[in-house]
Parts: structure tokens; C-alpha cells; sequence
């Protein structure tokens, strides 16, 4: 647990040490209850040191460095910072105003090559609003409209320091992954069925895997651009992460993965539970809302809240996510929705590992984010209690090491009536 | 409560049948053109159930008391007795040491029934978008009994009472209706028996969006909703008038003719309609104020009142509750200015008389008003608000008996009041609180201990595999 040599030698190789690293702000949490999500499980009045962007040590008993910050930890929970796997984040402000919306594929021409950084805003009001409650990433997805292919283009991690970061260091990591639809929404979206939305997938996919081909085609579903953008997918390299529901849907989407080599996730999966053994088998991972418990649609008669419990204890890994259209503004509610699911049998560690760690290992980040490891990124969040109930806050909020000021829209409209006698 | 025509006569023929319901009806049918004061009258039924002792719980009674360790007898519908170590007297007696225990939750603002799931045309009965002002159409026609909504609602959420609103794409959308949250065939049966009739109307954009962007037509603008309001009640007034001088015997005056859009409307104005009127935004909260004082009636609640606390004195002083969630925000301009604090700062803004409550308006909300309440509280216990859960727990409880004008009857747990009764595993303010058993009128409707093998929806039989896998 508290190997100090190792820590320092596994340093060296993950951090090479910058020559100012003497000017990075050092910052000591002490004396924390700190569920790491990794191999050291959860550690008791533990410390962790955070230097720069980077976690240069966690572990009993460490020494303070000169010139630290320190803060105390005692009776307070320390998490990795939440990771929300599937929001519109910095792509919309308010729903209602469509000037204000960049997520939507809609009419255009061009689906798998729409790239949502092309459209996201690190200076939504959003970000503060959902950072000082703990969501430090969070993946933005675009959404299907009326588009012709049942793909709505790529998505990107991004990291909530939003306006506090650098210009071009918001980033995370764009073209994490491509996003599409199958089910009522994919037959919806191409005009008719099923049938129409499943048969221009795999006409896409057939085009591109006949290439190298003749000059792209007039009548031809995908763009140049659409052709470069599906490339790694059609690879397996990219992950597609697919919104299906009905049992029958997601049984398609694997025959699809086989016929074309896919790289899938399940976003939404009402009813994935019925396949978990599969899912299991063949590890695609299950994005998915425990709060979805009513059949709201043909394609989700068998939702359950029992769900995540199901996919978990048949070896599925799990994200939670919110399936509604208020999770954007609301990604701050996900760790909620984890407590939720334990309310229904899932374990504490394995929910919040489902809005922390298992996203960062399902967009391919875990080597940088999820856990509380030395050499990882400085993503931390202290908690006044349980992170998973209702009555805690985030009381300290740390993104690669920026320590975010608590501070959002909604704090500078209560505290402004508060201090008018209309709200007293 | 009216018996049925057709009590005690199960032995006949139908044709026969038929025949007579006709020949008993047919007498008691009013002369044209009178108006019954309820067409549709309620069928509940309290539901025999033998007497319990509910012993050694944490009781949140919803009048702000925290009693620990208290028994709660509920017998013949009603709360007996509340108190310490009561005698047994042949009660079922339900341990509850441990547990924690609450009047049964009320949402003053849903819409299962008339906003099914499935989520499909054919289950959309929420909003007659044929005209701006229906004041003639009622949300319990459109209510389904099937919707699987209301049984979640019962054992996730304890909610054993629930307005059922139409939707706000109208400016007066017509009538709701306050349900007992049990399993029925029909809405009659789930009507409650004393709670009045409501009225819906709404605010801001929806009327707008709905009509002026999507038809082309009034109202486009704020401007025309207000008039809108002012139009139907200055014809419900003249209606009104015309009524009531024909009722008075005034000389030469003449019944108007019946009129389904002004008996709702002169129901307001004669103040035995409630008025539930959807509003966002402070300042059109106060327009609405004004719009009530011109025509001498009164707004019961203000509905989502995401800017509610920007007024909260004013309401208070009003006596107009806020029906509010604890955090949606920004999917609509309206709702921009949407805070954590907003319920707790209603609250606060005067503890005696102000009426805060936390709503759902949403199938899955409902099924934890508890921890949406608990959110709240949070806030505003954070923001520096003393509010303790004793408090907290009327704010979907007791305030909301009050918007529905049951508050007599339940929302707290008092000798004599329906036996509204939750049973906790827990606080019911944590996130993990589900309830283990849920009375209503002293009939317990849900134990978690003994699930039910089908589900209560007639939809949901035989179309899942799932269920069909567990039938016996």
C-alpha cells in the first residue's frame, strides 16, 4: 500500500519530470477516507499529494512537502472526479433556443464526419454549474436528426476546467469515439423502419470496405469526409457506441459487429439486460440509465431498475448515465442515479466506478484518468460525506490539479437573493 | 358516496339488466340544461383492511414534529392513535423499530394517465392543442388506469395521492383531477372523493410556441396570453352574472345556456375551482397576480416557478404556493435563472405561512420526490437555511394536501386523518430509502417483503418475457 520507492520509480517512468517542476504548486489533502478505484481499494485517513496537473503520491503517512497547500480531509470522502460518459455538454445552452444548440446531426448532408468540437463552447454556463458539483469530463456526444445514415458523427472528452484552462488545453481528447442509433429512433430518423435505417448502415459500410474504389460515387451515402471519419471505425479502432434498446435491436447491432469487425458500445440498452451473458462474453460495455425503469417506449418494455445489477453481475462493465434530456444541464445528478442503482443491489464501489473510472476505460483514458494512482491526472473531488447521497456536496473540487473555484451561475443568483430582503 | 344503480343486482340477465338501468336512470336524470355538480362522481372505495399497529418508528408526521419511537394505529381508514407503547388490542402489529415513517407522499403535479407510457400517439391525451383556451376538456378523461407509471410511482416513491394535470400548451387547459394512487379499471375508482376540482392554465412560452410559432396565430406574445386570461374570464363573468340572476328569480332574467367552458370558469370565480397555474418566470408571476385580483379569484399554486424564489415574501404574503423541482434548469429560456436554493428560499422567505412544494411533472421524478426534497434541503441547509427533515418532509406531503384543498383530510399523519401512512427502510431523505410498505386509507396497497407476482398494468401482461419467465 504506502510503497514509497516503488511510488517514486513508477513516477519517473509515467512523469518525467519537467525542469520547473519546482514551480508547480504542490497540494497535500490529508487525513481523507480515499476511494482510489484502484488496485490500493479504498484507503483510511489517507493522503493524497497532487503536484502540478498530475497525482504525485497517495498513501498513510506521507510526508508534506515544503511550501505545500494543505488541506484537511478529516471525516471527508476523497473520489476520483466524475465522468460523465454521455452529455451535450458546451453544445447547447438552452434547449429552447435553438441558436444556442450544436449537437443535432439533423439535415445534414454529412453524418459520421461531424465532429462536435466543432461546435463546443468551454465557456458554457454549464460547465461551472455541473463542475462544482464533482463532474470534472464528461463525453459529448452529437445526436442523431434527420439523417439519412443512423450515424450522427464523433464525439470528445473534454475536461470541465472549461474557461479556466488554457486556450487549446480544454481538450481532453476529441474523435473518441462515433455515434449512432438503431431502433425506433434510427427508423424514425431514415423515414420508415428498421429495415430502411439498417440496410443504408450496411450499404455505408459496404461502400467504404470496397474502397480502394473509383472517385466517390454521385449517388453514394458517405462524403469524402464521412469515408475518412468511418475508416477506424470499420478498423475496430474506433469504438461505436450505439443507442439501441430493444433486446432484438442490440442482437443486431452484434451480428453488425461481426459482419464488419466493429469496436461496439451499448448506450441506452433498456433492455441489454436480457443479453448480459453476451455482452459479457464478447466485453462490450453497457452505458445506461437506472432510473429508466418504466417502458417508455415498445423498444424498452423490459426496463428495469434492477438493470445495472443484472449487466454487473453477469461481468458487463457499466457507465451510468442520464438518458433524459434534462442530463446535459443536470450531469451534476448522475452520482444520484449510481446511488439509485445501490439502492437496488449494486455495490457502492462498482457504482461510482461506473460514473468515474469506467468511462475513462471505455473512451480509452483510464492510463490518465479514473482513480486516485500516482501519475494520473489531478481530477479529485472531496466530498462532505457519501458522494453517492443526497445531503453531500462537493466541497473541494480539483481538475488536472486546477483547483476550481465553487462558483457558477446559479451560486451568483442565490447569493444576490439572499441579499435581497424579497428573498429573507 | 353514492352507491351504484347497479348494486345488488348481479343475478339478472344483461338485456334485462340493460332495461332496468335504463327505467332507474331515467328519473333521476336532471332537466336539460341543468348542471350536476359532479357528471362523473368518484367510485373509490376504501379497500377492508384489518387494523395495524405500526410500532417504534421515527415519525416525520408532516406538521413539522420528529417523534422517535412512537406507534401509529390505523384503523377503519384513519389514524386511531399516535403515541407511545400503545396497547396491541387484536391490531396486526407491524415492527417498524428503526424505520422511519411519513405521511403518504402527494405529487401536486403529474401527468401519468393522461401521459402514459408507453410513450406513443395514442397515449398522448395531455394537451387539447386545438384552441388556446379549453376550459371545457378534463384531464380525467384522458386519464388510463393502465399506465405502469402509477404503480412505480407507489412503490418507489410512496406517493399515494397525485393531481393529474392537463398539459401547458394551452393558456387555460382545462380541468385536473386529484387521484388515489391504487390499482383500478377505471379513474372513477381512483377519484378522490372530497378533493375539489382544479384548473390548469399556463405562462410564458409554451402557449407561445405552440401558437403563435407552430399555427401561426394568437397568442404569439406574452401580450396576447394575458389578454387571453382576460377574454375568458370577462366572458365567464357576464355568464356568471346571467346565472346568478336567473338563479336569484331577477325579473326578466333568463339561464344562459349551458356552456362547458364558462361553468369551469365561473367554478374559479365562484371559488369552488382551484386554480394551478403553470408559471416560470417572477415577473409573470406577478401579472398572474394582478390578472386574479381584476376578476376577484384566487391562484392556488404556482406551477415549476423555477424564479419563485426571486418572489418568495410575495407569495408568502399571497398565500400562494410554489410547486417547484429541486434542480431542472436551462431547457427552456424560461427556465434559465433555475437555482438549487429555490425551494428552501420559498420556504425561508416566511416559514409560517409560506407553501413550498417540491412537484415531479415527470414518470420517473415521481418516483423520488423524497430524494428531490432531500436535495433541496441540502441547498438550502448549505446556503445557510435551517430547515430540518421534519420540515422538509411537508414540502411533498402536507403542502401539497393543501394545493390540492385535501389538506383536511391528509398530508399529515393526525388522529382522525386518513391513513396515508409510508413505512421507510431508512431516512427518507436518503438516496438509498425505499419504501417497505404503503398504506392508503388504512389499506396497505405495497410490501416490499411481498412483491406481487404480475405487474398491476393489464399493458404489461404477456408482453414481456421477463414476466413471463417468473409467472408461476
Amino acid at each position: 500500500m504506502t510503497r514509497p520507492i516503488a511510488l517514486v520509480l513508477l513516477l519517473a517512468l509515467l512523469a518525467p519530470a519537467p525542469l520547473h517542476a519546482q514551480a508547480q504548486p504542490v497540494t497535500v489533502i490529508r487525513d481523507a477516507t480515499v476511494l482510489t478505484l484502484g488496485p490500493a481499494g479504498t484507503l483510511e485517513r489517507a493522503s493524497v499529494v497532487l503536484r502540478g496537473e498530475l497525482i504525485e503520491a497517495v498513501g498513510r503517512e506521507l510526508p508534506v512537502p515544503a511550501g505545500a497547500t494543505v488541506i484537511d480531509g478529516r471525516g471527508k470522502v476523497l473520489t476520483p472526479g466524475l465522468f460523465d460518459p454521455y452529455t451535450q455538454l458546451g453544445l447547447k445552452e438552452v434547449d429552447g433556443v435553438k441558436e444556442s444548440v450544436d449537437h443535432d446531426a439533423a439535415t445534414s448532408e454529412i453524418g459520421p464526419a461531424l465532429d462536435v468540437l466543432d461546435g463546443f463552447n468551454p465557456r458554457s454556463s454549464l460547465i461551472p454549474v455541473n463542475r462544482i458539483e464533482g463532474i470534472t469530463r464528461a463525453l459529448v456526444a452529437p445526436t442523431l436528426g434527420k439523417a439519412r445514415l443512423p450515424l450522427a458523427g464523433r464525439g470528445a472528452v473534454v475536461d470541465l476546467r472549461g474557461a479556466l484552462a488554457p486556450r487549446s488545453r480544454w481538450l481532453t481528447r476529441g474523435k473518441v469515439a462515433m455515434f449512432g442509433v438503431l431502433g425506433e429512433a434510427a427508423a424514425e430518423a431514415a423515414g420508415d423502419s428498421r429495415l430502411t435505417s439498417l440496410a443504408r448502415l450496411r450499404e455505408a459500410l459496404n461502400e467504404l470496405r470496397s474502397e480502394p474504389g473509383p472517385a466517390v460515387a454521385r449517388d453514394a451515402l458517405l462524403s469524402a469526409l464521412d469515408r475518412e471519419a468511418l475508416r477506424p471505425v470499420l478498423a475496430g479502432e474506433l469504438p461505436l457506441v450505439l443507442t439501441v434498446h430493444r433486446a432484438s435491436d442490440i442482437e443486431r447491432a452484434l451480428d453488425l459487429a461481426d459482419e464488419y469487425g466493429l469496436k461496439l458500445v451499448i448506450h441506452g440498452g433498456a433492455e441489454a439486460h436480457l443479453l448480459a451473458g453476451e455482452l459479457a462474453r464478447r466485453q462490450i460495455p453497457v452505458i445506461l440509465d437506472p432510473s429508466h425503469n418504466l417502458p417508455a417506449r415498445f423498444e424498452a418494455l423490459e426496463a428495469r431498475d434492477r438493470a445495472p445489477l443484472l449487466l454487473h453481475q453477469a461481468g458487463v462493465l457499466i457507465a451510468i448515465a442520464q438518458l433524459d434530456d434534462k442530463g446535459t444541464h443536470n450531469s451534476r445528478n448522475l452520482r444520484f442515479l449510481a446511488g439509485n442503482a445501490v439502492a437496488r443491489g449494486l455495490p457502492a464501489p462498482v457504482a461510482l466506478a461506473a460514473i468515474s473510472r469506467n468511462p475513462a476505460i471505455i473512451y480509452g483514458l483510464d492510463g490518465r484518468l479514473g482513480t486516485v494512482e500516482a501519475g494520473k491526472l489531478a481530477d479529485l473531488v472531496l466530498w462532505s460525506g457519501d458522494p453517492l447521497e443526497t445531503t453531500t456536496a462537493a466541497e473541494k473540487v480539483f481538475i488536472q490539479g486546477t483547483d476550481i473555484p465553487l462558483v457558477s451561475r446559479q451560486t451568483q443568483l442565490r447569493d444576490r437573493y439572499l441579499r435581497r430582503g424579497e428573498a429573507r | 358516496m353514492t352507491p351504484r344503480p347497479t348494486a345488488g343486482l348481479p343475478a339478472l340477465v344483461p338485456a334485462l339488466l340493460g332495461l332496468l338501468l335504463v327505467a332507474c336512470r331515467a328519473p333521476e336524470a336532471p332537466p336539460a340544461g341543468t348542471a350536476l355538480a359532479d357528471p362523473f362522481p368518484s367510485q373509490y372505495r376504501v379497500a377492508p383492511h384489518p387494523e395495524q399497529l405500526i410500532r417504534g418508528a421515527i415519525v416525520l408526521d408532516g406538521t413539522g414534529r420528529r417523534l422517535e419511537g412512537v406507534d401509529l394505529r390505523l384503523r377503519e381508514g384513519r389514524i386511531a392513535a399516535i403515541g407511545e407503547n400503545l396497547p396491541v388490542d387484536g391490531a396486526e402489529v407491524v415492527e417498524a423499530a428503526g424505520r422511519w415513517v411519513t405521511p403518504g407522499i402527494i405529487d401536486a403535479h403529474s401527468h401519468l394517465g393522461v401521459y402514459a407510457t408507453p410513450e406513443v400517439w395514442a397515449n398522448a391525451e395531455g394537451n387539447e392543442l386545438t384552441a388556446p383556451v379549453t376550459a371545457e376538456v378534463w384531464a380525467e378523461h384522458g386519464v388510463w388506469p393502465q399506465d405502469p407509471g402509477f404503480q412505480a410511482a407507489r412503490e418507489n416513491g410512496g406517493v399515494t395521492t397525485l393531481l393529474v394535470l392537463p398539459g401547458s400548451g394551452n393558456l387555460i387547459g382545462g380541468r385536473g383531477v386529484t387521484l388515489k394512487n391504487v390499482a383500478a379499471t377505471t379513474y372513477q375508482e381512483m377519484k378522490h372523493p372530497q378533493a375539489p376540482p382544479v384548473l390548469k392554465m399556463a405562462c410564458g412560452e409554451n402557449p407561445r410556441r405552440v401558437y403563435g410559432e407552430g399555427k401561426k396565430q394568437a397568442p404569439a406574445t406574452r401580450m396576447a396570453n394575458v389578454a387571453g386570461y382576460r377574454q375568458a374570464f370577462i366572458d365567464a363573468q357576464i355568464w356568471r352574472q346571467k346565472r346568478d340572476d336567473a338563479a336569484g328569480g331577477k325579473e326578466g332574467a333568463k339561464a344562459p345556456d349551458r356552456d362547458l367552458q364558462m361553468e369551469t370558469l365561473a367554478g374559479v370565480l365562484d371559488g369552488q375551482i382551484l386554480v394551478q397555474n403553470h408559471c416560470y418566470r417572477a415577473d409573470e408571476m406577478a401579472v398572474m397576480l394582478d390578472v386574479a385580483r381584476e376578476f376577484g379569484f384566487r391562484i392556488t399554486a404556482f406551477h415549476h416557478a423555477v424564479e419563485a424564489y426571486k418572489l418568495g415574501p410575495t407569495l408568502a404574503r399571497e398565500g400562494v404556493c410554489a410547486a417547484m423541482w429541486a434542480d431542472w434548469w436551462g431547457f427552456k429560456m424560461e427556465a434559465f435563472d433555475g437555482i438549487r436554493e429555490n425551494i428552501a428560499l420559498v420556504h425561508a422567505a416566511d416559514p409560517a405561512r409560506s407553501c413550498a412544494i417540491v412537484h415531479s411533472d415527470d414518470a420517473y421524478g415521481i418516483q423520488r420526490l423524497n430524494q428531490e426534497a432531500a436535495k433541496a434541503m441540502a441547498a438550502g441547509q448549505r446556503a445557510g437555511l435551517a430547515i430540518a427533515p421534519e420540515v422538509a418532509i411537508q414540502w411533498i406531503t402536507r403542502n401539497p394536501a393543501r394545493a390540492l384543498g385535501i389538506e383536511a383530510h391528509t398530508g399529515t399523519l393526525e388522529v382522525g386523518k386518513a391513513a396515508d401512512v409510508v413505512i421507510w427502510d431508512r431516512d427518507p431523505f436518503s438516496v438509498y430509502a425505499l419504501p417497505q410498505q404503503v398504506y392508503i386509507d388504512g389499506s396497505r396497497r405495497y410490501d416490499r417483503r411481498q412483491p406481487a407476482a404480475e405487474p398491476e398494468s393489464d399493458f404489461l401482461l404477456g408482453l414481456t418475457p421477463a414476466a413471463l419467465e417468473s409467472a408461476p
